[in-house]
């Protein structure tokens, strides 16, 4: 994969106050590429992803998207924060899934699908709805694509949320732990459909995710995050099979004993009641 | 005959039937009163509201003082300010304006809070959501706050309604004919207060039912979770 990264941060600085979350992180991903982040809670891997979807900015360095600055503009030779026009731009480039789903729930299952294609890429009503169908059926969700997200499960509410951030057609979606505010007999379907995702598009993912069985399947590198820090990287296989830090094992450890007792309380989805 | 002497239930329903029509005239003042008043609390609100929530604070601190200063200060300081005071600056109302633009200002104040409430219950994964899909601000607001935000403003500016129907007797101070004080006049006139005053009385219990129903109806027309109802 000798190509130009999709999406690459070079020594970017992320604090939050006084908390130091990334430092002098660099970080490069390539299209096509299916990637996972892995990493105990509190090391970062969110922030990556909100730094990506200009949900969070950065303090230090910079972030390519498509060798375009994401955070930064070149203005009369010299480098500016971005203007909102500039993230506006960039941002059409990713998508993002999230933990809690987010779905509109005043909107239709198809509106919440054709309402930012519609409004945001300007394409006609007819032609987005046809899309959102497509969509719809690769999810295994045309049959409630009248009903609102209140009245879905979980996981049909996040197949949704997939569909809907695929609608804008980006270079690269990130997953922030898709899973994890499931019911475990969720879980299944929604992986299945990150699977199929996989082998369908030529699509980057970036997914951040503790499902050792899709990332096995799915990913052609798995990072370890550690404090703000990838510790270790490689196939799934080096990284499941022969890790070479001694965190990576503690951490999967931690990971497969939680898995044994799936009675873990899930977080519930946020319904907005 | 059978209609003037209704045997002897005799003067106090004739008394009742005859004053019906005066009580009615002002009880469409009240009625005219309330729903200007309201409405203009409700536009008002509204920037109050925004402005309130600017993250300048030389915008949003002077508001603060501005909605704090109107809801601390009685209704009637504030229907004399506009009567008396502003005519000196130029700016001359007629009594019933006068009244009305000041139970407008006084619950602009609490339509703003109840605004201001509404809008910060929009969970943040909303606005993340939509701004991941590169919605406009604009946009954001008009498809999904504002549709997620009313039916949680409702019910709060129902209550307002009602309120304002029961403040308006506070124009009367400033000569307005709203129906207490129509039935005030007749009293004074007739040595008979009881009965205008008990008319009033069920007059307004009228009124404040009507409106309750309506606000209840329109909040069960409402969608609940998102989901509209058919
Ligand atoms: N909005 C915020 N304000 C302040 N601190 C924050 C904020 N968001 C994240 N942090 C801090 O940044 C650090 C990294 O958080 P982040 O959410 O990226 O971790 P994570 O790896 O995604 O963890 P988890 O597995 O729990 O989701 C944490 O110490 C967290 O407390
Ligand atoms: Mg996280």
């Amino acid at each position: 994969m000798k190509q130009k990264p999709i999406a690459r941060f070079e020594k970017v600085l992320k604090k939050f106050g006084d908390n130091v979350v990334l430092n002098e992180f660099d970080f490069e991903v390539y299209p096509g590429e299916k990637v996972v982040l892995m990493g105990p809670s509190g090391s970062g891997k969110t922030t990556v992803l909100r730094i990506l979807m200009t949900l969070e900015d950065i303090q230090d360095g910079v972030v390519y998207i498509e060798e375009e600055l994401l955070w930064h503009e070149q203005k009369h030779g010299k480098r500016v924060a971005a203007s909102n026009a500039h993230l506006r731009k960039m941002r059409k480039k990713v998508g993002m899934v999230f933990q809690l789903f987010n779905l509109f729930p005043n909107m239709s299952v198809l509106r919440n699908i054709t309402e930012a294609p519609i409004h945001v890429l300007k394409i006609p009503r007819k032609e987005a709805i046809k899309r959102a169908e497509d969509l719809l059926e690769m999810v295994g969700m045309t049959a409630q694509k009248n009903m609102h997200p209140a009245q879905l499960s979980g996981g049909q509410q996040q197949r949704v949320a997939i569909a809907r951030a695929l609608a804008m057609r980006p270079k690269i979606i990130l997953f922030d732990e898709p899973t994890s505010a499931l019911d475990p007999e969720m879980v299944g379907s929604v992986l299945d459909v990150m699977r199929k995702l996989a082998d369908e598009h030529d699509l980057t993912m970036l997914v951040v995710t503790h499902e050792m069985g899709f990332a096995q399947d799915v990913a052609d590198r798995v990072c370890m995050f550690d404090h703000g820090r990838i510790i270790e990287a490689g196939t799934p296989q080096e990284i499941f099979t022969t890790p070479k830090e001694e965190r990576t094992r503690q951490f999967l450890n931690s990971v497969i004993n939680r898995e044994d007792t799936v009675t873990a309380p899930t977080v519930q989805p946020d319904r907005d009641k | 005959m059978l209609f003037n002497i209704p045997w002897n239930l005799s003067s106090n329903w004739t008394f009742a039937w005859s004053i019906l029509p005066i009580l009615l005239i002002g009880l469409e003042v009240t009625i005219k009163a309330t729903i200007f008043g309201f409405l203009l609390a409700l536009i008002l609100g509204l920037p109050l509201a925004l402005l309130r929530a600017v993250p300048f604070r030389i915008i949003s601190w002077p508001t603060a003082v501005l909605i704090e200063f109107i809801r601390d200060t009685p209704l009637l300081v504030q229907v004399y300010f506009v009567y008396y005071v502003l005519p000196d600056y130029g700016l001359i109302f007629s009594a019933f304006l006068t009244g009305t633009i000041a139970l407008g200002i006084q619950y602009s104040a609490y339509t703003a809070e109840v605004y201001r409430a509404g809008l910060e219950a929009i969970p943040q994964g909303q606005w993340e959501a939509a701004k991941a899909l590169s919605l406009q601000t604009r946009r954001i607001y008009r498809d999904i706050v504002i549709p997620q935000a009313i039916p949680r403003i409702v019910p709060a500016m129902g209550n307002y309604l009602i309120s304002i129907i029961k403040d308006t007797p506070i124009l009367s101070a400033v000569t307005v004919l709203e129906v207490l004080n129509v039935a005030k006049i007749i009293g004074d006139r007739t040595f008979r207060y009881l009965i205008p005053l008990s008319m009033v009385g069920g007059l307004f219990l009228i009124l404040t039912v009507i409106s309750s129903v309506l606000v209840r109806y329109i909040e069960r027309r409402l969608p609940k979770e998102g989901i509209p109802l058919k």
